[in-house]
């Protein structure tokens, strides 16, 4: 990032009379997930090259890039400035620029953008024109409220998924991130109110063309659901892998076993957060060299991306693309997708992940299924500002820290900037609504306590 | 030249008070206190024995340069009436004894029945300070807003955003209307504000009477053209008799730069100057209380001369009456008559009385709400934030610093100096009757933190006298008050503990909302149905440690609980040391 001094600033200001108008947009851009600053794409994007993964049992043909309908681009809403929207002209935008070079596998959730994502989605695909067996919609039962416990609730919710999305049929249906709250919770989310057998009789009737199950967090529900994969069938399962996570203490989030259970089974697997929702493409300035080193003309982000796609029993790699960029510089990557070779792979999970991981930050990958906080916090901006911070140095240790009131000032004038005052962190009351929600299994309070006992001692000059 | 000098060194001065006073960030305030603090009246107030000396002296000497470098309200109506582009403006005109002194009674008499605000009303800085801290500040501060979002686009931490919000109706109003007068003055008049209402005005007048160095008029040299009398913006020099008033005289040297004849210079006295007599009734315009054989200074003398004979030679019995038929040289005019203003008093006692309703009512209607806890089906989006409402507290609360009630009310001449560069927005001016516009601490926007002593270094009258960062977070200034209605462990039995968590003096305990909680003997939680239980999940209520508690205000703005808080400060008269 360019960093400029105050009278650099002001000769700027004083000229770039436009410049307000751009402002607000450069704080989206900050919280884009998987720009590369420096990336360069000076080549035309390569059409037609996009590789394709063919499903084991159905010959299904997905593109290795799907597309994940989580981060979509907002704006404010002109009837309440107070309130964010989606921006669903650019949606169809970045939808039909996907169709055109090859992107078929969209997945969308009834939880994901307060509700109102599958909606989009629906729309998205109508304006394309694209003919529906030209694509693949995924989808999920979302029902993590004990108010949607019931099998109606069920049922309606997987109603509503095929009026909102315009269509008859779900291509790939899942039970949505089992595993938070361990075998008692899908217990009561799906197996005892008999919910997952009516959605198998739906796969029967055709109203589903795929069931399987996202998981996050508990590994005992993972095995749980594979060894009763005789009874269930599984079409696919969704997992998370990244090269900071292929091997991880915690079996829930080794990506390592639980691909290979996958791949025991001949069960293809979906692979989310294949960048962390951004964090293996905000990365400190050195990791920045260490890749690009390596591969100049790469961007950061195609590093995981290569890495997610180039396991064989890897169907699509889901990427939530909110720019266009994001989109180009992915399609750029995948078409034609080239492999990681064994080398580069242990290059990026081994010695890449440990310097990554040496940098204390946070493991949030701002998907915000914290949120609402019923405090008004703002968790994930509140942890990213951290992030931020920590990769570029301005989580300075003490007030004999050289650096010192350079960071302090960036932290404090930075955190003012990202988050509202009145949705900071010493508005946190421990109440723990949010810990049960984070796919992460990040101790959420726990946190937010620590960032603001950290951000009172600099208020303070008391570090 | 001498005007030159004046005109740069008050134009430098003004800018730099306007920017102390609209500054946010507290470095003018480090640079640039001290020009608050030579202001006349705070130094009276606050007894600074060091700024009176130097003020008695430089009146002393050079009559009342103060009113065109030193106070910025002078030197804002010099640049009003520099924009009416008309040279020549201006008229003698007769001093309003009566009312001037009128004005200091009136100033004093407030300041001793501990009416600080009212005195305020009139006195130069404080208006001053009002005009700009409400009028001016926000427009700032919007700038710099702007500014702000430039360097968020370029990722500059060199300006940060600033919330801006109307801090009082009342001192608005007060603001623009009392601006809307001296602006009208101004543009008609010049300094007729500086000598008919204010009263530093008048009490400096009475010292230039006998400044050392004064602007004489040679009357062998002067053609009695006028011109001196119409660039006068004090509206002191009598160009027909050619005395000059030297109590409202305010030392701007225009009238020297306008003489074509030279006749106008600034000279050494060895005698008072005729001027009006303290006290006395249409002070004579022909200097009768002049000692004639103490005359040695010729342009003294030419004061007394009639202004028919403006070449004859001195005779100082002779005395002629005000009104004079034509002379050759001077110019037609007639004298204009002008009504001294009354401020506005009466729309102050007014405003501020309905801004006291108003914001009773406010806090009538204010109904207790709380976040909703909808059962969440879906990601992302926001809670919404419920905006906090003050609580009515039994005893104001005033800054540290301000050591009572009492001693705030009688010092502040409420300039809003302090509630603008209070970065908490703690500070806001009051809206009650005794101490309007005066400043009053609340904690809906934020909490005193520990690290800030701002407005007691910047107070200019001592109403809140500086005090270190240790001494402020061992002041007391009010005490917690928690109440259990609202309390969100105490009335849904859910954990929170907030207020205990962000004490910045660690004066809040928590404890069990109810017996039903307790602790075994290994130290572990147990709940209602016996069984042990995670410690954060327990629902504590706060203890406040009255002895420990500082009244910052943390618990009540930081209390999850709106609009009203669950726990807020009520304020001290007198403040002690913990």
């Amino acid at each position: 990032m360019k960093q400029i001094n105050r009278r650099d600033f002001l000769k700027i200001s004083g000229t770039a009379a436009t410049g307000s108008a751009l402002a607000s947009c450069g704080v989206k851009q900050e919280s884009a997930e998987n720009l590369d600053p420096s990336g360069q794409h000076t080549t035309e994007l390569p059409k037609g090259k996009m590789t394709y993964r063919t499903h084991p049992h159905n010959g299904d043909k997905v593109s290795i890039l799907g597309y994940g309908w989580m981060r979509l681009p907002r704006m404010k809403n002109p009837e309440n400035p107070n309130e964010e929207i989606i921006n669903q002209e650019e949606v169809n935008r970045l939808c039909n620029k996907a169709f055109e070079y090859g992107v078929n596998y969209f997945d969308t959730s009834p939880a994901y953008c307060q509700g109102k994502s599958e909606e989009s989605l629906g729309i998205a695909l109508e304006q394309s024109g694209r003919s529906r067996d030209s694509y693949y919609i995924a989808t999920k039962l979302s029902n993590f409220s004990p108010t949607q416990w019931s099998l109606e609730a069920g049922q309606q919710m997987f109603e509503n998924s095929l009026k909102y999305l315009k269509t008859d049929y779900i291509d790939y249906l899942l039970l949505h991130s089992i595993g938070g709250g361990g075998l008692d919770n899908l217990r009561k989310r799906y197996l005892d109110n008999g919910l997952l057998a009516w959605l198998m009789e739906q796969r029967a009737a055709g109203r589903i063309r795929n069931l399987g199950f996202s998981f996050h967090g508990d590994v005992k529900v993972y095995d749980y659901m594979l060894e009763h994969h005789d009874e269930y069938k599984w079409d696919f399962v969704q997992i998370q892998l990244n090269y900071i996570d292929w091997h991880d203490n915690d079996k829930g989030r080794d990506g390592e076993y639980l691909y290979n259970e996958l791949v025991k089974r001949n069960i293809p697997a979906v692979i989310m957060e294949p960048l962390l929702g951004g964090r293996l493409s905000k990365v400190p300035d050195h990791v920045v060299a260490h890749l690009k080193s390596r591969k100049p003309e790469d961007s950061v982000a195609s590093w995981a991306f290569r890495y997610a796609g180039t396991p064989k029993n890897i169907l699509t790699v889901l990427s939530g693309m909110t720019y266009m960029e994001h989109l180009e510089d992915n399609i750029r990557t995948y078409s034609p997708l080239v492999p990681l070779t064994e080398e580069e792979a242990r290059w990026l999970d081994g010695e890449t992940a440990n310097l990554i991981e040496s940098y204390p930050t946070i493991p949030c990958n701002d998907c915000k299924y914290c949120m609402p906080c019923p405090y008004a916090l703002d968790i994930p901006a509140i942890l990213l500002h951290y992030n931020k911070c920590v990769n570029q140095g301005n989580v300075p240790e003490s007030q004999q820290a050289e650096n010192y009131q350079k960071a302090r000032r960036a932290f404090l004038v930075g955190y003012d900037r990202s988050v509202p005052r009145l949705r900071q962190a010493n508005r946190c009351i421990s109440c723990r609504e949010c810990v049960s929600h984070c796919p992460q299994n990040i101790d959420i309070p726990r946190e937010l306590q620590r960032i603001d006992r950290f951000v009172e001692k600099l208020k303070q000059n008391k570090l | 030249m001498l005007r030159k000098i004046r005109i740069t060194l008050a134009t430098v001065f003004w800018l730099l008070v306007t920017w102390l006073l609209v500054d946010f960030t507290g470095t003018a305030h480090v640079y640039l206190g001290w020009m608050a603090k030579v202001q006349l009246m705070p130094a009276l107030l606050s007894l600074n024995v060091g700024v009176l000396i130097f003020l008695l002296a430089l009146t002393l000497l050079w009559g009342r340069i103060y009113c065109s470098v030193i106070c910025p309200l002078g030197i804002m109506q010099d640049i009003i009436s520099w924009f009416r582009r008309k040279k020549f403006k201006y008229a003698y005109t007769q001093a309003r004894t009566a009312l001037r002194y009128g004005m200091v009674l009136f100033t004093g008499a407030a300041l001793l029945l501990n009416l600080g605000w009212l005195a305020g009303l009139i006195l130069p800085y404080s208006t001053y300070g009002r005009i700009t801290g409400t009028i001016v500040a926000p427009l700032y501060k919007m700038g710099n807003n702007l500014l702000a979002q430039l360097a968020e686009h370029y990722n500059s931490y060199a300006v940060y955003e600033v919330d801006v919000w109307l801090k009082s109706i009342g001192a608005l109003a007060i603001a623009i209307i009392t601006w809307g007068i001296i602006a009208v003055l101004a543009w008609r008049g010049g300094r007729t504000w500086c000598n008919t209402i204010c009263p530093v005005g008048t009490l400096l007048g009475l010292l230039s009477r006998h400044a050392l160095f004064r602007p004489v008029i040679n009357k062998s040299r002067c053609n009695a053209c006028g011109l001196c009398e119409r660039s006068c913006k004090a509206g002191c020099i009598n160009s027909k008799n050619h005395s000059i008033d030297l109590s409202r005289c305010v030392m701007c040297g225009n009238c020297m730069e306008a003489c074509k004849k030279e006749a106008l210079t600034l000279a050494k006295a060895t005698e008072p100057a005729p001027s009006v007599a303290p006290f006395g009734k249409n002070a004579p315009r022909k200097g009768n209380d002049n000692k004639p054989n103490g005359a040695k200074d010729a342009g003294t003398r030419a004061q007394n001369k009639p202004q028919n004979k403006p070449m004859a030679q001195s005779k100082p019995e002779d005395v002629v009456a005000a009104s004079v038929p034509e002379t050759t040289d001077a110019p037609k005019r007639k004298p204009r008559r002008r009504k001294p203003r009354t401020t506005g008093e009466e729309n102050t006692i007014d405003s501020g009385r309905r801004a006291v309703l108003a914001s009773t009512a406010l806090l009538a209607g204010a109904a207790v709400l709380r976040a909703q806890h909808k059962p969440k089906t879906t990601d992302g989006g926001y809670a919404p934030i419920i905006k906090k409402t003050a609580p009515q507290r039994q005893h104001r609360i005033t800054p540290p610093g301000s050591l009572s009630v009492r001693n705030l009310q009688s010092h502040c001449t409420a300039c809003q100096l302090c509630v603008d560069a209070c970065p908490n927005d703690v500070l806001r001016p009051s809206t009650r009757l005794s101490t309007f516009m005066q400043p009053e601490v609340s904690y809906e926007r934020g909490y005193c933190r520990p690290e800030c002593n701002r407005c007691s270094e910047v107070c200019p009258t001592g109403a809140i006298k500086p005090i270190t960062i240790e001494e402020r977070t061992a002041t007391q200034v009010g005490h917690a008050v928690w109440v259990k209605e609202l309390c969100i462990p105490a009335k849904e039995g859910k954990p929170c503990g907030n207020c205990s968590r962000r004490c910045p003096a660690g004066a809040i305990q928590l404890v069990p909302a109810n017996d039903k909680y307790r602790k075994n003997e290994h130290g572990r939680w147990i709940g209602p149905d016996g069984k042990q239980i995670d410690g954060r999940l327990v629902p504590m209520i706060p203890v406040v440690n009255i002895e420990k508690c500082t009244g910052c205000g943390a618990c009540e703005n930081l209390c999850p609980v709106g609009p009203q808080s669950a726990i807020y400060v009520e304020g001290h008269d007198v403040h002690r040391e913990i």
